[in-house]
């Protein structure tokens, strides 16, 4: 099975990257973006059997910072 | 004094930070990131500037997870002293024993020049070689530096003095200027400019040379 973990800033957080990429896509022609926010996809392959529960305890511990990341995390 | 520097692999300035210990005449021992303990009666542990493990996932954010970090941590709950610098301090918070976080720089890009450090507390084994509003010339070499923390938590390290070191020109975006903070117990300190760079003549600096003086000395007395 696999999972798919989904980490994000957290809203009031400054995301420096994300507004390069706005700029960018504004100096491409593209109109009407409001904000980008930057965030990353990690995929998980887990043995049979592995909970939701135990990939967010791995959120927890390294795959997000909670300080100022939140995550979400998808069995599929 | 007995000072420890962790080498992760993608440090860069482990050396430099020994040299500048045994230059304030302390005796250096060199830790892999392997190792799960500390040489024994280690006064401080050093956690040196590079890229460990190539930045991977964050900044920091695996070489917290190694063996030695276990070990570093049971040292600073024991009551030893620590100090992070640069990316040693992107460790730092992220083990969790400071507060907050090393964001990317508000310019995005990667910074390497000498800046003006405002010295905001001498009441730490640290500072103690200065006095507070001192302004030091060090370097600074980061991409990640911009300190961001919880209005909560910077209040704390406001009220309670625990703000060493501000930037007198922000040059990253840093919450408050923050270029340094102190635990709440004083012992540990984390600070993006690298004060082991400013620490011989051959440096065309020596402002960093107190900071590990004062270190040496108030730990030998200790």
């Amino acid at each position: 099975m696999k999972a798919r973990v989904h980490v994000m800033l957290k809203t009031g957080v400054l995301d420096p990257q994300g507004e390069a990429v706005r700029h960018a896509l504004g100096a491409l022609g593209f109109e009407g973006v409001n904000g980008v926010r930057q965030g990353k996809v990690i995929e998980l392959d887990l043995a049979e059997g592995a909970t939701e529960d135990q990939v967010k305890d791995m959120c927890e511990k390294l795959l997000a910072n909670t300080v100022i990341e939140s995550y979400s995390v998808e069995l599929v | 004094m007995k000072a420890a520097v962790i080498v992760f692999p993608g440090s860069n300035c482990d050396r430099d930070l020994a040299v500048a210990f045994e230059a304030a005449g302390a005796d250096v021992t060199m830790v892999w990131h392997k190792d799960s303990d500390l040489p024994r009666d280690v006064d401080i542990v050093g956690v040196p500037g590079g890229f460990s493990y190539g930045d991977y996932l964050r900044c920091g954010a695996i070489a917290a997870k190694s063996p030695v970090c276990t070990a570093l941590r049971g040292h600073v709950e024991r009551g030893g002293y620590a100090i992070g610098i640069c990316n040693g301090f992107q460790v730092l918070t992220e083990t969790g024993l400071l507060p907050g976080v090393l964001l990317r720089n508000a310019g995005l890009k990667y910074i390497c020049r000498t800046v003006g450090l405002r010295v905001e507390t001498s009441d730490s084994a640290f500072t103690q070689g200065y006095n507070a509003g001192d302004v030091l010339n060090i370097p600074i070499a980061h991409h990640d530096g911009n300190y961001y923390a919880d209005e909560a938590t910077l209040a704390a390290l406001k009220g309670e003095g625990r703000i060493a070191f501000t930037y007198t020109d922000n040059p990253n975006g840093s919450q408050y200027d923050i270029a340094g903070i102190l635990s709440d117990n004083r012992r540990v300190l984390g600070m993006m400019p690298h004060p082991e760079r400013a620490a011989d003549a051959g440096h065309g600096g020596t402002d960093g040379t107190a900071l590990f003086r004062a270190l040496t000395g108030a730990l030998t007395a200790a």
